[in-house]
């Protein structure tokens, strides 16, 4: 689980994540929307210390994690875009995460199965399109069985058939009481694996509710109505 | 750790551009010595080239291929991998695998050739260049995000030790010729790696006339045992120290 308590931080002047409490627990599937340049990007790699917070701080598996790394072992990641090394293939990039995280350790291999990329072992990386680009980095993070998921924007550039083979391997993951962490703009295609909804705003937590209690406050029937709901009540 | 520092010194050693210079420096290195008759001269000779290529090619090249790396370095971050481990090993996998090219291009010849004494000081002389100038190109990485600005950085750092700084020298020497200048000539000397690196060859070399004047201090000074001693400590010095604050940079960077 991952516990974010006050955490700030500051890009020069502009004030990106303000005070942001959030608690995550394992079984869970939390979408974390909001506008652009909401702060949600950063609070994920704040969660990976790739950003380092200016204050409060950061709990994982209930351990903080500022001067730690063991704790990312058990975080897969997939980053918005993922970059690669130009130079390497796709084989190569898989060994090397292999080699870090450890080899011996049994492999979850539904993903790298499912969008076969045993074909694509010899390709270069800067070959790839952004789609098959996307497709190594969900195998990558689903790859080592973590008990958090972090995904930014999973599905964003995944053709259809390759989106709908993701949405289940998440929705199996969960089955297993791990901790989903997503983020995205295509609210519809949330809608049957979120568990709860965190909306961001202006770099702190504007609402974090169930996805029933969500949609019960507001009267509507889907995620995307009822945010809509929401933005239009702000705004008027 | 050994892992990623593995995987750096392959993917170096393959380059193409670390080759050439490899191929460059070897055929410099015997052409020096088939056409001077004696090995000192030699020495001489090849020292000037040292000099001048080693911190070019370094400082250049390790500066773009940081910057070239900054995917690699953002995949290994999302992995439990240490921080300063991703850092030293980009050091380790740089700074060796231009040792080494330097140690098989020059190294070889210089210790058929010359007098193994001369050898020996011009060898490490040219090994810690390596590592100095790729330290310095991880502190002119990381000082910006912008890959330019870093590579004009890089290029200047070598402009201004390779030639700008014999140029102040002389130019502060002629300023203050009635003063006693000699005790901040010689910290001076220290402020520069490639004027250390010279004088502790030219010591070595019966070439006082071509020390310049912070070398003749510095062997006024200091003697041959002592001067060597304190030049070489003060070359690693220049390694270890920018390397360092890079490394104290990089722990607190956003990436």
């Amino acid at each position: 689980m991952i516990r974010v308590e006050a955490v700030s931080k500051k890009f020069g002047k502009l004030q990106v994540l303000q005070q942001v409490d959030l608690i995550c627990n394992s079984g869970e599937c939390i979408a974390l929307i909001g506008p652009n340049g909401c702060g949600k990007t950063t609070l994920i790699k704040s969660i990976l210390n790739m950003v380092i917070p200016d204050s409060g701080r950061i709990l994982v598996n209930e351990k903080d994690i500022s001067g730690d790394y063991l704790y990312r072992s058990d975080i897969g990641y997939m980053p918005q875009i993922g970059r690669y090394p130009e130079n390497m293939n796709v084989g190569q990039v898989i060994e090397t995460i292999q080699t870090l995280r450890g080899t011996g350790k049994a492999v979850d291999t539904d993903l790298y199965d499912a969008y076969q990329m045993s074909q694509l072992l010899s390709k270069r990386m800067n070959t790839l399109s952004g789609g098959t680009r996307q497709k190594v980095s969900a195998v990558l993070a689903f790859m080592f069985n973590p008990g958090i998921l972090i995904l930014d924007e999973p599905t964003a550039g995944l053709d259809p058939l390759a989106a709908e083979i993701l949405k289940e391997k998440i929705m199996a993951e969960m089955q297993r009481k791990k901790l989903v962490m997503i983020t995205s703009h295509l609210l519809s295609e949330l809608e049957d694996i979120v568990s709860e909804v965190v909306f961001m705003q202006d770099g702190s937590v504007a609402f974090h509710k169930s996805n029933a209690a969500l949609k019960a406050d507001t009267g509507k029937d889907s995620i995307a109505k009822a945010i809509s709901h929401i933005l239009r009540e702000q705004a008027s | 750790m050994k892992k990623i520092t593995r995987f750096v010194l392959t993917d170096i050693l393959r380059n193409r551009i670390v080759i050439a210079y490899a191929v460059l420096m070897a055929v410099l290195s015997w052409t020096v010595f088939n056409m001077e008759d004696t090995g000192s001269k030699g020495v001489l000779t090849l020292l000037n080239i040292v000099l001048l290529v080693v911190p070019l090619v370094s400082v250049l090249f390790s500066t773009i291929y940081i910057y070239n790396s900054a995917e690699f370095i953002e995949l290994l971050l999302s992995q439990p991998v240490k921080r300063p481990q991703i850092w030293l090993s980009l050091f380790g996998g740089l700074s060796i695998s231009f040792i080494i090219a330097f140690a098989l291009a020059v190294g070889l010849p210089l210790f058929l050739y010359a007098d193994f004494h001369q050898a020996v000081i011009l060898f490490a002389t040219g090994c810690l260049l390596s590592a100095i100038f790729v330290a310095l190109a991880f502190l002119a990485a990381i000082m910006s995000r912008d890959k330019a600005k870093g590579v004009g950085v890089s290029i200047l750092l070598w402009l201004y030790f390779a030639l700008l700084f014999d140029g102040l020298v002389l130019f502060l020497m002629f300023q203050f010729a009635d003063y006693p200048i000699e005790k901040p000539m010689v910290l001076l000397s220290a402020t520069s790696p490639l004027d250390l690196a010279r004088i502790l060859n030219l010591m070595q070399i019966d070439a006082s006339a071509m020390m310049g004047y912070t070398g003749a201090i510095f062997k006024n000074y200091f003697g041959s045992g002592w001067g060597v001693v304190l030049s070489f400590g003060l070359l690693l010095a220049w390694a270890l120290v920018p390397f360092w604050i890079s490394l104290r940079i990089f722990k607190r960077k956003d990436l």
